[in-house]
């Protein structure tokens, strides 16, 4: 099994890193037509108004934050800091800033580092970035209205600031974030949703609501020689077949792909040479609530993960456009544990735990899904029979995507089933799970482990980042022995991406947020991208 | 369609001076009669999706991906109000109305006029092109299979008519961006260009060839009806040439029948063009009233809804006062 993991990790970075290495001398000038996949539309162009992946998509080009993730080494790093130094305590940083332009000509400083922090705290402003400032000591009190201002907020001078957390943890986790960008005070507010003024590689050019964003090139970006596009297009396509066509039309350079489409490109010989694969940050489960008598019991939680064999869905429903699931972190997370074994299929044991928790004449209950095809109404279509065999009988209750989410946080459902982030940040992720993480924010199946609190608070108070994988690692263990969900799969993101196009990231923490300033289109490309 | 006897003197139309404020009279009563329809309909919606589970809130978490602070979902609930009472809510929204404001987006926190109406004229672009298209091509299909009943053309021309009316949309467009765009290379597969007539024409067709199937058929069946009519009986007896028959008395006969269907689709064609707007990417109403029925943006659904029922009465207000137009014998009082 290890050599199994460890090659599909290969597998799933490999060819990532083969269609990224292949890149040579980046050339200037041209278009590139991207796709924001999620929906034909976006919500805001003020990122920071949104949760969500697809305002990311066009935020990204437009925005720059203090941190900024990078795919290749999996971590954070400073993005519109050009330094930073740790108190002795590990609670207090102190960042230099870079100099840096907006896009209406305002230069950086740390007041609009300070502004658009208090901004985002703001509980007034009810801004969705606000989950992203926690971290800051003197926010909880701003947001309580026991303060005036974030205490932990400081101007040493214009380019340096001075920022405590309530924490050890690496606060490049929070602060990386699309939706916490640095907004210039100077500019109105306002204006942000439909005129931003950001720090970031590409411009606002025009924006047709329903359709498409298109961008160009910021001259003053503070990157020297980047990007490297003069134009990006980003169309807002959410039909895949739609998008199927386009790509293979050459209108657009990139396609994010389902199973059947991966499937489909993967035989075609004119497409498989171009498809980009990572294992992203996402873990399908289907979460038990144990307010469900039954799912109290640890052995009948194991008895399902037993029951289902999930190889065999993924194979055949998935087209292996997934990982079977160990646990909860990815393969990606820097604490997966290579050497932990998944469930197997075992009926047989399963029927033995059931038996054991006294539930051998049977337990039924129902699980509430979408109709999404990875991780909905088809594959719970798939367990039934699986674990009808030992005596479980599943039922569905079919919702839309926004019911879904209504039925769990208002603790209306039996089970569910979901595609739920674990990543990047490891500890967030399985903070999730720690027992006072309330079930509206993500401890969405109430898990309540003294052993598992434990060794989160250790982790949190670990300034050694190797000890810290340690630590989670054991907490990701323990988690798959109390196994509070049916481990599913982690997603494979794949994209398929046109010949004349380079510099596309393996972004595991989400393959359709690239980095725009790095990409580059050759010689080969059609006159439109010219 | 008013019984139509040849013998039989049309009534005298009215004078222009008495037309005018009779015209006046009838386009605001008509105006006016619009409002309860728009009232029900917007208690309707609002008694729908409260009643419905989900909610705005609930939507923000549906990725499964951004954990989202509590502090900030309480602080939106208030902020749009959805911690009030449904008859405040209500009560607050018509208030609103009554003022022309059609309130806030949950999603966007814009006003809800300034989401619809960059949306509205690629919209109505689509429908009216689609129209265009539906009625230059079904009137003349059936008007022609009706001149020649039985024969070859008019069977070919019911059969693609009833094809036309039983093809999906969704595999309709697909399979015109195929041909047109992958196969041919003739036509863009999606998007919208301002002023481009190329990237209009593959969802028109695809949104056209239902009301273009539907119109050959009505067309065909008026002109039918009109052709044994005992007037064309006795002014064929007369020796009247054909195509001037055709021409001056067929023809001004149907078009009420052709007006009337034209009229009705145009006015549902906004709304029927969601899966359409939402395959080729077209910025309209339609597929804005998709995404903001999955968020749950409620002010921006009614609004969307309150466009589309407006264009439909609207539209068929026109096609009232065009009857008189057409027809003296039809008065608008």
């Amino acid at each position: 099994m290890l050599t199994r993991f460890s090659l599909m990790a290969a597998l799933a970075l490999g060819t990532a890193t083969a269609a990224w290495a292949q890149d040579a001398t980046p050339k200037d000038g041209g278009k590139f037509v991207f796709v924001a996949p999620y929906g034909n539309s976006i919500t805001s162009l003020d990122v920071t108004a949104t949760p969500h992946t697809q305002d990311e998509i066009v935020g990204k080009a437009i925005n720059r934050s203090l941190y900024k993730w990078n795919p290749e080494s999996g971590k954070p790093e400073l993005d519109l800091a050009e330094s930073v130094t740790v108190s002795d305590d590990g609670k207090t940083y102190t960042y230099k800033l870079k100099d840096a332009t907006f896009h209406n000509g305002d230069k950086l400083d740390a007041d609009d580092v300070l502004w658009s922090y208090n901004r985002l705290a703001d509980p007034k402003k009810a801004l969705p970035g606000a989950e992203q400032m926690l971290q800051i000591a003197g926010v909880a009190e701003y947001q309580a209205g026991k303060a005036d201002h974030i205490s932990g907020l400081k101007k040493i001078d214009d380019k340096t600031i001075e920022i405590t957390f309530i924490n050890l943890a690496n606060p490049g986790w929070n602060l990386m974030s699309d939706f916490a960008p640095i907004y210039s005070k100077d500019y109105p507010e306002d204006q942000l949703a439909s005129k931003p003024n950001g720090l970031g590689p590409f411009k606002l050019a025009n924006y047709v609501p329903g359709s498409k964003v298109e961008l160009v090139k910021f001259d003053d970006y503070f990157e020297k020689g980047k990007p490297h596009l003069d134009k990006l297009d980003i169309m807002l396509m959410g039909e895949a077949p739609a998008r199927d066509v386009a790509f293979r039309n050459g209108e657009i350079d990139v396609n994010v792909l389902g199973p059947v489409q991966y499937e489909a490109y993967t035989q075609d010989a004119a497409l498989k040479d171009h498809i980009l694969e990572v294992a992203e940050v996402y873990t399908r489960n289907i979460g038990f609530n144990p307010k469900i008598e039954a799912f109290k019991d640890k052995r009948v939680r194991q008895a399902i993960n037993y029951a289902i064999n999930k190889d065999l869905i993924v194979e055949k429903l998935l087209k292996n456009k997934a990982y079977p699931a160990v646990s909860w972190l990815p393969i990606s997370s820097p604490a997966f544990d290579k050497n932990a074994k998944p469930y197997a299929y075992d009926p047989e044991k399963a029927k033995e735990l059931l038996k054991e928790a006294g539930f051998e004449k049977g337990l039924k209950f129902s699980v509430t899904a979408t109709s999404n095809e990875s991780w909905g109404l088809p594959i719970v279509e798939a367990i039934i029979p699986m674990l009808a065999k030992v005596g479980v009988t599943v039922t569905t209750d079919p919702v839309e995507n926004s019911v879904l989410s209504d039925k769990i946080l208002s603790d209306n459902f039996e089970s569910f089933i979901w595609s739920n982030s674990s990543g990047p940040d490891p500890l967030k992720y399985l903070t999730c799970f720690y027992s006072k993480t309330p079930q509206n924010a993500c401890n969405y199946v109430k898990f309540n482990n003294a052993d598992f609190d434990k060794l989160i608070d250790q982790a949190g108070n670990e300034t050694d980042p190797a000890k810290q994988n340690d630590i989670l690692r054991q907490a990701n263990n323990l988690l798959e022995e109390e196994a509070p969900v049916w481990f599913f799969n982690y997603n494979k993101a794949v994209m398929a991406y046109q010949p004349w196009v380079h510099g596309l990231k393996p972004n595991g923490a989400e393959l359709a947020i690239q980095d725009y300033e790095d990409v580059w289109i050759d010689d080969s490309a059609p006159a439109s991208r010219k | 369609m008013p019984a139509v006897d040849g013998r039989t003197r049309p009534p005298p139309a009215p004078t222009p001076c008495e037309a005018k404020p009779l015209m006046l009279r009838f386009i605001i009563r008509r105006s006016l009669q619009m409002i309860p329809t728009l009232l029900a309909v917007v208690l309707i919606i609002f008694v729908i999706f409260s009643v419905v589970p989900g909610s705005f809130i609930s939507s923000l978490m549906a990725e499964g991906r951004n954990v989202m602070n509590a502090e900030v979902l309480a602080h939106l609930n208030e902020q749009f109000g959805l911690d009030k009472p449904l008859p405040v809510r209500l009560w607050d929204y018509l208030w609103g109305l009554a003022h022309f404001d059609l309130g806030i987006s949950y999603r966007t926190r814009e006003p809800v006029w300034n989401v619809i109406e960059p949306r509205l004229w690629p919209s109505i672009k689509l429908a009216l092109t689609a129209m265009g298209f539906a009625a230059a091509v079904g009137v003349p299909l059936g008007f022609l299979a009706a001149l020649k009943p039985g024969s070859v053309f008019d069977t070919g021309t019911m059969m693609l008519a009833v094809s036309g009316l039983s093809v999906p949309e969704f595999w309709l467009g697909l399979l015109l961006m195929y041909v047109f765009a992958l196969q041919l290379g003739l036509l863009p597969s999606f998007g919208y260009q301002p002023g481009s007539i190329r990237h209009i024409i593959l969802p028109a067709i695809a949104l056209g060839v239902s009301p273009m199937a539907l119109l050959a058929r009505t067309t065909r069946a008026g002109v039918l009806d009109v052709m044994n009519a005992d007037f064309v009986r006795t002014a064929r007896a007369k020796g009247l040439s054909e195509p001037r028959l055709v021409r001056a008395h067929v023809a001004r006969n149907v078009l009420v029948l052709v007006l009337t269907t034209l009229g009705l689709q145009i006015g549902s064609l906004m709304g029927q063009a969601i899966v359409i707007e939402k395959l080729f990417s077209w910025p309209g109403i339609g597929s804005l009233l998709v995404d903001s029925v999955a968020t749950r943006d409620i002010p921006v659904v009614q609004g969307t809804v309150i466009v589309i029922v407006l264009w439909f009465l609207v539209i068929n207000m026109l096609v009232d006062v065009a009857y008189a137009a057409i027809d003296p014998r039809i008065k608008v009082t």
